[in-house]
């Protein structure tokens, strides 16, 4: 699966504002949200959503008020290095494992899924 | 000790000593999950012909075995950690006749240290919320009032301990997922610090946040079954390193004249007046024991709420990409010809996931995109740091931190259910604990007026579980609530 771009600072079409200090949210940018986050929404998820995430997000817009120049930014709270194991050959899960949660599977040990191409 | 008096890691040990074997003690509380867990709705799946095999050969074990510190100890394990030839669904219908292949590293050392995995609790689904009422099975109800909630989103873990249908119960904490609820139903919940308990095999919900820990009627079981599962494990590289001490041992060593920090500031606001009645009296039990109370300021910690709102949201819009119709449980039906990939994975989601998990997927799925990644998600990373540098700083001169774990006792179901802004400040105490990685417990405390059980929470340096755990051993020494049983549980303390 796909997963919208992350860290490109190209304008965006959406017309949430941050400049004003208000965040709005229209249906079409749920609408657009919802593509990239592969859901299918109905028309009633879509009006429910549009109201709930514009509270939510104006609701974010107190942490503009924190000045946080030069402040780094935590990603993770490790603060030691991760330790890596010793890269040896190790069985693997059998594939008739692996497959048997599938909703739709091969018997040659295969996913199969609808059409990908025209 | 009979059967049907069992509470605590220590009365199995007694029985058992006794004479009872680990399958009596099996077919006891199966027996009491049969009877009581009706209206509680804690489990989603009772194991029990797994779980009688698995008493079985406990009994089984030759006298040249070394004694296992949870032998024969029923464990109830929220349905998030992957439990292998059980189902582990994260109460969402996307994984609905999922079955574990393999066990996650806190079922593999519960099982080599005796205990007995006696079913799969209820949650929020994938453990997003704080009320267990967004579950594809329904909600679990709070054993002290069946029409309130029991807290999220280990919730089932929380009632099942709390109604004795199990004496011991793992969940996962992301923003106060195992103390919230501990709060609500009257019991002990610990989230470790960050690293503290390997993830491998917990479905990923927020993975610089996820942190599985225990739950318990008392502070000594709490610290029997944390260091049953602590501890590095080769599957998580993220899982620390530093040594895990014998926790057992120092419960027994009062902490020499501790400071206890209180952020009195950020109670003054939206903390319910008996949460405060409540916290403040366990304060004076604290004080009376040679604690030293001090004021300590904690000025970003009222923006944990939006932080982490923005943060897990993103880190989940990303870890649950993988739930898309193909590998696990779930498809939709789609129309054979006329169907391509995309609307199967489209439709798979949007009917496979509920309202909850959605909303966050599409904060997340927004807080990232391009135009938008600074403002939110960068932002929300530095403040993030503001709030471990206020930690940091009232760490050089307190031992732990303590405040109410919740604002308020546990609401009524259905109360919040279409207000998800409300339910987030709820997490407005228990988020920095995530956020910043640190150790915090939570502590039954005292009721409310309503008769509803309240929560301490004492927060701790990173990899000092041994403080909060001393501390709170202290505590429960004189102030002894866990000995109250609620209406619905199994037996009458």
């Amino acid at each position: 699966m796909s997963h919208p771009h992350i860290g490109n600072s190209v304008a965006h079409p959406w017309s949430g504002t941050l400049a004003s200090g208000v965040t709005t949210l229209s249906r079409s940018d749920v609408e657009r949200i919802a593509a990239l986050a592969h859901l299918e929404l109905t028309e009633s998820e879509t009006d429910r959503f549009t109201r709930q995430l514009g509270e939510i997000l104006s609701y974010f817009d107190r942490l503009q008020q924190i000045d946080t120049t030069g402040v780094p930014a935590t990603t993770h709270p490790v603060t030691s290095a991760p330790v890596m194991r010793a890269d040896n050959r190790r069985p693997s899960m059998p594939r008739d494992e692996a497959l048997a949660n599938a909703p739709d599977s091969c018997g040659d040990g295969l996913f199969r899924v609808p059409r990908v191409i025209g | 000790m009979t059967a049907s008096s069992i509470q605590t890691i220590a009365d199995i040990r007694t029985a058992m000593a006794e004479g009872l074997t680990a399958v009596d003690i099996c077919a006891q509380y199966l027996e009491r999950i049969a009877a009581h867990d009706g209206p509680i709705h804690a489990f989603t799946h009772v194991a029990k012909e797994q779980a009688l095999e698995r008493a079985e050969s406990i009994d089984r074990r030759g006298a040249e075995d070394p004694d296992l510190p949870l032998a024969g100890v029923p464990v109830a394990v929220k349905d998030n950690i992957c439990t292998r030839g059980l189902p582990t669904t994260a109460s969402s219908r996307i994984l609905e006749g999922f079955v574990a292949p393999y066990d996650a590293t806190v079922i593999d050392r519960l099982t080599k240290a005796g205990a007995v995995v006696i079913g799969k609790t209820n949650c929020d689904e994938f453990a997003m919320g704080s009320t267990t009422e967004h579950s594809v099975s329904g909600p679990t109800h709070n054993p002290w009032d069946l029409e309130r909630v029991p807290g999220g989103s280990s919730g089932g873990s929380a009632a099942a301990v709390a109604a004795r249908l199990s004496p011991i119960a793992v969940g996962s904490d992301t923003g106060g997922s195992i103390r919230q609820p501990a709060a609500f139903c009257g019991i002990v919940g610990l989230k470790p610090t960050y690293g503290r308990v390997s993830r491998y095999g917990l479905l990923a919900f927020a993975s610089s946040l996820d942190q599985i820990g225990p739950f318990a009627l008392t502070v000594s079981d709490a610290a029997t079954l944390l260091q049953a599962i602590a501890g590095q494990d080769s599957c998580d590289a993220t899982s620390a390193v530093e040594a895990v001490p014998a926790f057992d041992a120092a419960l027994r060593e009062p902490v020499p004249n501790p400071t206890i920090g209180v952020p009195w500031q950020i109670l003054e606001d939206g903390v319910d007046p008996d949460v405060h009645t409540a916290f403040s009296a366990a304060i004076d039990v604290l004080r009376g024991q040679g604690a030293k109370i001090v004021d300590v300021p904690l000025p970003h910690a009222g923006y944990a709420v939006p932080t982490y709102y923005v943060v897990a949201p993103a880190e989940a819009s990303s870890n649950l990409a993988r739930y898309d119709g193909v590998r696990y449980a779930y498809r939709a039906p789609v129309d054979a010809a006329g169907a391509d990939l995309t609307s199967m994975y489209d439709r798979t989601r949007d009917t496979g996931f509920g309202d909850e998990v959605k909303r966050r997927i599409m904060l997340g799925t927004y807080t990232l995109s391009a135009g938008y990644y600074d403002a939110y998600y960068l932002k929300a990373q530095q403040v993030r740091t503001l709030i471990r540098r206020d930690y940091d700083t009232a760490f050089e001169r307190v031992d732990a931190i303590a405040m109410p774990t919740t604002p308020t006792p546990a609401f009524g179901l259905g109360e919040r259910s279409d207000d998800p802004l409300q339910l987030y400040m709820g997490d407005v105490f228990t988020a920095s604990a995530n956020l910043t990685g640190l150790p915090a417990i939570s502590l039954p405390c005292g009721y409310g007026a309503s008769g509803l059980p309240v929560g301490l929470q004492l927060t701790g340096r990173a990899f000092d579980e041994e403080t909060l755990l001393r501390l709170g051993a202290g505590y429960e020494r004189d102030a002894p609530w866990w000995r109250d049983t609620p209406p619905a549980a199994a037996i009458r303390g």
